[in-house]
């Protein structure tokens, strides 16, 4: 301990500090300045960013006595007035503030730039200064916006009228956004309870092996460590899983990939905790490795869940409609071609954490007591075991902890946090269980916050899938077959893998209609790290395969693609290729022509060359089902209390996840229009399980839909009543959709998009560079334009990542991608211009005509780069994502398509149509 | 406790930010071997994260000794302190002028939060085989001072190169206390360009600096190339320099001086970073590039 002298936001502070610290860890925990986040602790993300002298710097891996003298500044000085700085308020008012756990880092790195340049600064100066400070939600294209205004001192533009009644359509800020831009906003991880212990996870490290012993002798006895958990440890059912429960909460008979858990530990810290996972002795035999998809369908391949009568097959999935060999029969041109796509992560920016908190907890125990302001309910009680996390899925977090809990789902409370992006990517259960377990084991508060690198091991990501993609056309241009075959790495565990390659099944002919149609889909068990969801739920991949042979088809027929594409296009009369025939919303034909019309605004050239580069546009269409569908019971329930009077005010109780895509402003905003109140005066409580009635998973682009409607029909029962104080509760159900096989609808609603990109490839180095989207996106209808410019913003950069730069590398099971250094998101350097269009085919039966608009903005993306880059340079692209090293390779051989793509090093063998397992 | 690190049970228990570099040799004699030397920490506290180092028991913070946070000129050269970090490089006036490669090469590392912490001489100190700020320095010829017990001596850049990550400077007993090389000045001119790839690794492809003195006739009678990774340190292409000294600054002998660079090198293939011919491709491109941006720096005469 030494002491540290420096002066923290304007106030001279002197402390005795462990010299081991960092800046972050200094601020977050002896000072409590919780506003600083912590993403990676390898100075890569950026979101921990403070200024020190003025100057930005990673507080992460910055040594707390490297500030020593120095002034310091952090979020929470900005607004100490009361006041939000013009930086702040721009950030507001131009909706750059998502999920908001980069926010204040984004913040500090622009205040700095800001406080140099004033008033001259240019994107330029912001591309280059905000390089390193990552933004997983926005796209960073409204930080742009917010910063250029704050420079300037420009007062918005007339967005946000003070009061609003009537808010449905308005470009409201969302109403978390205040406190994530002064700091205040709390996520997981900046909770602290009297008497908490930290706990850490044992993983597995290897992919495959039979577990022999597991030794905790050693842990157990180190000091400060109240609980070691296994298998045996777990009262009730050691499985959870969302859709099959095959996936142990702690490893018994096999682990089945390298961040299985196999322990558990409590300690008085995370040093402690982290040491004593080191003392876990764990003998395995290790078996035979399952690397891929394809590998898993070998017949003699080891198998990956033993006693199987399937084999590592996790599920066929199969859509056919009319006669496949007659279609074909009947095409002029037939293109047949094999894609592959990547593993991906989700790279939300604040890694999982979860808290348990014991059935009966006294903090006056521990010589404290809670914060009353940090959720309802918690000073009054924790009566029961208690789970504190920012999931997507609160009550099947609840539903699954309980029965490894061995108790029934109402003795366990979840109480949803901010959410620091999800994405898909927290919906399967991670810490939530294992927190409960220990916090029921010692009797105390226990968090589980993961490491950036533990992240990356464990959590499912987006499914690697091989795709071969034949379509027949006649002349005319007439779509006549459409066939595929579909290998899915679904990875250990089943998660959501079924209904991901089923939606990528049913996508895989396009947003076209097609009489006939054969795709076949193999959701293969491997000793990966499971797949499971992520934006865009398997259509991603479906869509890049079809939308690249589509173009190829477009070329052999000397056909536009854009006049092939409307000439096929999905319409209110015709029907998907699962037979669904669509009655009404069906606005892609619109989107089509808003794009062409918008990319023949601006002297239209598909391609052209100038200096070393090469330059084109390309097109993709896409489509993407909003709800659950397949049959399955999609929904919400949703609890509406108003008090008149001189309150005049009410409060939404859901439970559903806000992960930054503004669902409490969308449903205040349904609310405040049923009930004729300004949407002020509407306050929403998502996620306590005790207070708030389910509203579902967050997923399938369905919550302004399913719990929009809850929620508005709520409200317009309580509007029917005048008494002075009104309690409601409304449980929605979405219209009855059939399960696939069957015919009928599918699902109860689609949303269509079409984009074009305007990519420029480097012919030096084979560098892509995407300079402008053009988007539009019929997405029923836009309950709040400024959001929704947010999340296709947001989905079109994450798409273009998905395209040019991220891959999640595993060799044979082993993850490659072990650090946040290895995988790649955008920056803002890799931010396109973005013109986004919206189009209003409404819904009947969603809330004021709205359907999904989460995942559908990063669908396209993906083909209409990889279209402009033929374009541009003659090359297919056949493989994500995209290697300028074999892109400029195949440039320089004459070569017409590239096979590999980044990260991969074997090329792929041929795979048969149909299929067989 | 509250919300403390990961482990740190790889960290060290003290941490000093000594105001000499006297105080500094000391402190680490004092430690014999348990203690080493940090600077910026933006490579070394990452790595000493992920357990990449043997723990110590102490950190000597060279950053906030003091004079050397400073860039100045002294003895005709443009002397840059073991404090001064890669931002201060990048913008100093001097050095964008007379040490343009040093100023683009110290530009591309990392993003701006490293490069406002990380310092050249924990750059140089590393050792890598293409640490951007290195390479650049090696092509103006830079020197390092090195300060121990014995005092301080100082050595040409590349013969502090041991081996990949590996330094003759001993991290647990020395300094690195200043750099230095010569500006350039009439008739001279430098230039670096690096060549990276968006994904996976923050490792250059290839990285390349350049420095070339010309005559009244164009005729280039210095040269020196410095390029990485094309072998275990950073790597100074003497031939090619032999080929560019005493000939005209034309294509053509840019052309030759490529060729007989990457005769005198083995190109690897680095798996997820580049295929050989990539990096082959890469320096037939920008080695003749960046000759040609020094040669006219050289003759407008002002770098």
């Amino acid at each position: 301990m030494k002491t540290l002298r420096m002066t923290l936001n304007g106030n001279a502070v002197e402390l005795e500090v462990n010299e081991a610290r960092y800046l972050s860890e200094v601020l977050r925990g002896e000072l409590g300045l919780k506003g600083t986040k912590i993403g990676c602790n390898e100075a890569e993300c950026g979101i921990c960013t403070v200024l020190v002298n003025g100057t930005p710097v990673s507080s992460c891996v910055f040594p707390a006595f490297k500030a020593h003298g120095a002034v310091v500044e952090t979020i929470e000085n900005l607004s100490a007035d009361g006041n939000l700085h013009p930086l702040q308020q721009a950030f507001l008012e131009q909706g750059a503030v998502q999920c908001g756990i980069c926010t204040p880092g984004m913040i500090m790195t622009a205040k700095a730039l800001i406080d140099d340049k004033g008033a001259s600064l240019t994107e330029d100066d912001i591309r280059t200064a905000l390089k390193d400070t990552y933004c997983r939600c926005t796209g960073y294209r409204s930080i742009v916006r917010a910063i250029l205004q704050a420079a300037r001192g420009e007062m918005s533009d007339d967005s946000s009228p003070a009061s609003t009644s009537s808010p449905v359509g308005k470009p409201l800020p969302n109403p978390n956004a205040r406190a994530k831009i002064d700091g205040s906003a709390r996520f997981t991880d900046d909770y602290d309870f009297p008497g908490m212990l930290y706990a850490r996870t044992r993983r597995a490290g290897v992919p495959h092996a039979r577990i022999v012993s597991i030794d905790t002798a050693a842990a157990r006895e180190l000091p400060g460590v109240h609980a070691v958990l296994t298998h045996e440890d777990v009262p009730g059912h050691n499985r959870h899983g969302l859709v099959i429960d095959d996936w142990p909460v702690l490893c018994d008979d096999k682990v089945r990939y390298a961040g299985d858990a196999i322990a558990v530990v409590a300690a008085d810290s995370e040093e402690i905790a982290a040491a004593a996972i080191d003392l876990i002795n764990v003998q395995y035999e290790e078996l035979p490795v399952v690397g891929d998809a394809l590998q898993a369908s070998e017949p003699d391949a080891p198998l990956v869940h033993d006693g199987r009568s399937e084999g590592n097959l996790l599920k066929h999935i199969k859509v056919a409609k009319g006669d496949i060999e007659a279609g074909f029969a009947d095409a002029d041109v037939v293109v047949d071609r094999t894609y592959r796509t990547q593993s991906a992560e989700h790279l939300f920016l604040e890694p999982e954490c979860s808290i348990g908190i014991p059935a009966g907890y006294d903090p006056g125990e521990f010589g404290g007591e809670v914060d009353a302001s940090a959720v309802r309910g918690e000073t009054a009680r924790h009566d029961k075991t208690s789970i504190y996390v920012g999931s997507q899925i609160p009550y099947q977090d609840r539903d699954q902890a309980a029965a490894a809990l061995g108790v029934e789902p109402d003795a366990v409370r979840v109480v949803a946090t901010l959410t620091g992006g999800g994405f898909g990517g927290k919906e399967d259960i991670t810490g939530q269980i294992h927190v409960a377990l220990l916090a029921e084991e010692t009797g105390r508060p226990v968090k589980m916050l993961y490491s950036r690198q533990e992240s990356l091991l464990v959590h499912p990501k987006r499914h690697p899938t091989v795709i071969r993609m034949r379509i027949g056309a006649r002349k005319d241009g007439t779509l006549t077959a459409v066939q595929a075959t579909l290998y899915g790495d679904g990875g250990a565990y089943a998660s959501l893998s079924e209904k991901v390659l089923t939606r990528a099944t049913t996508h895989a002919a396009g947003p076209y209609e097609t009489p006939n149609v054969k795709i076949d889909c193999f959701a293969m068990y491997t000793n990966n790290a499971p797949s499971g969801a992520f934006r865009g739920f398997g259509v991603t991949q479906s869509c890049f395969a079809v939308e690249s042979t589509m173009d190829i088809v477009a070329e052999e027929l000397g056909i536009d693609a854009i006049e092939l594409r409307h000439k096929n296009a999905l319409d209110v009369g015709r029907r998907t290729s699962t037979g669904q025939e669509l009655r009404e919303s069906a606005g892609l034909r619109e989107c089509i022509d808003k794009v062409a019309e918008e990319m023949r605004e601006q002297g239209f050239r598909w391609s052209w060359e100038s200096g070393d580069s090469r330059f084109a546009w390309g097109i993709a269409v896409a489509y993407k089902n909003t709800g659950l569908g397949g049959g399955a019971a999609d929904k919400a329930s949703a609890e509406i209390e108003v008090w008149r009077g001189g309150e005049n005010r009410a409060e939404v109780r859901i439970s559903s996840a806000e992960m930054g895509q503004n669902l409490p402003g969308v449903l205040a905003a349904c609310a405040a229009e049923e009930l004729g109140i300004p949407v002020e005066k509407v306050h929403v409580l998502l996620g306590d399980t005790d207070f708030c009635p389910d509203g579902g998973a967050t997923t399938a682009s369905r919550q302004s839909f399913v719990s929009g409607n809850a929620v508005r029909l709520a409200a317009e029962k309580a509007a029917a009543n005048d008494e002075e104080h009104v309690l409601v509760r409304y449980d929605y159900e979405a219209p009855q959709t059939r399960p696939l096989g069957e015919g009928g609808d599918m699902h109860f609603a689609f949303s269509f998009g079409a984009q074009a990109a305007l990519v420029e490839v480097d012919m030096t180095t084979g560098e892509v560079h995407v300079h402008k989207v053009i988007a539009a996106h019929d997405i029923g209808r836009a309950l709040n334009p400024l959001t929704l410019r947010g999340q296709v913003e947001g989905g079109i950069v994450m798409a273009l990542g998905y395209t040019l730069t991220e891959h999640y590398i595993q060799e044979d099971g082993k993850p490659w991608t072990s650090l946040m250094a290895r995988y790649k998101m955008p920056s803002i350097e890799h931010a396109p211009e973005i013109e986004s269009h919206v189009v209003e085919h409404a819904v009947a039966a969603g809330p004021f005509g709205a359907k999904g608009a989460g995942e559908l903005p990063s669908i396209a993306t993906s083909a209409a780069i990889t279209n402009a880059i033929y374009r541009a340079t003659g090359v297919r692209v056949l493989s994500l994502p995209v290697d300028q090293d074999e892109l400029l390779r195949a440039c320089k051989a004459g070569a017409d398509t590239v096979e590999l793509g980044w990260g991969n090093l074997e090329p792929l063998p041929d795979i048969s149509l149909g299929g067989q397992i | 406790m509250s919300v403390m690190a990961r482990s740190s049970s790889s960290r060290w228990e003290n941490y000093y930010t000594p105001a000499t570099a006297a105080e500094a040799v000391e402190i680490l004699q004092r430690y014999d071997g348990e203690a080493r030397v940090v600077g910026g920490g933006t490579d070394l506290l990452v790595e000493t994260r992920r357990g990449l180092h043997k723990p110590v028991s102490a950190m000597v913070d060279v950053t906030h000794i003091e004079g050397l946070g400073e860039i100045s000129i002294e003895d005709d050269c443009i002397v840059i302190g073991c404090g001064v970090t890669h931002s201060q490089i990048v913008r100093d006036a001097r050095i964008i002028e007379q040490g343009s490669c040093l100023a683009e090469s110290c530009g591309v590392i990392g993003g701006p939060q490293v490069r406002n912490v990380g310092t050249l001489a924990g750059n140089v100190a590393h050792a890598l085989p293409a640490g951007d700020g290195t390479i650049g320095l090696l092509a103006l010829g830079g020197e390092v001072e090195v300060t121990g017990v014995d005092g301080s001596r100082w050595m040409p850049l590349e013969d502090s190169f041991k081996g990949p990550g590996k330094s003759f400077i001993d991290r647990y007993r020395e300094v690195l206390t200043r750099l230095r090389f010569r500006p350039t000045g009439a008739g001279e001119g430098s230039a670096h360009h690096r060549v990276m790839r968006p994904q996976g690794l923050c490792l250059p492809i290839i990285s390349m600096g350049v420095r070339v003195a010309l005559d009244q006739a164009n005729v280039i009678n210095e040269a020196r190339i410095s390029m990485g990774p094309v072998g275990p340190v950073p790597h100074l292409a003497e031939p090619a320099m032999e080929v560019l000294v005493g000939g005209p600054a034309t294509e053509t002998q840019y052309a030759k001086a490529t060729e007989v660079a990457l005769q005198n090198v083995e190109l690897r293939a680095s798996k997820y970073r580049a295929t050989r011919e990539y990096r082959e491709l890469m320096v037939r491109t920008f080695l003749p590039a960046i000759l040609q941006r020094a040669v006219e720096r050289a003759q407008r005469g002002t770098s």
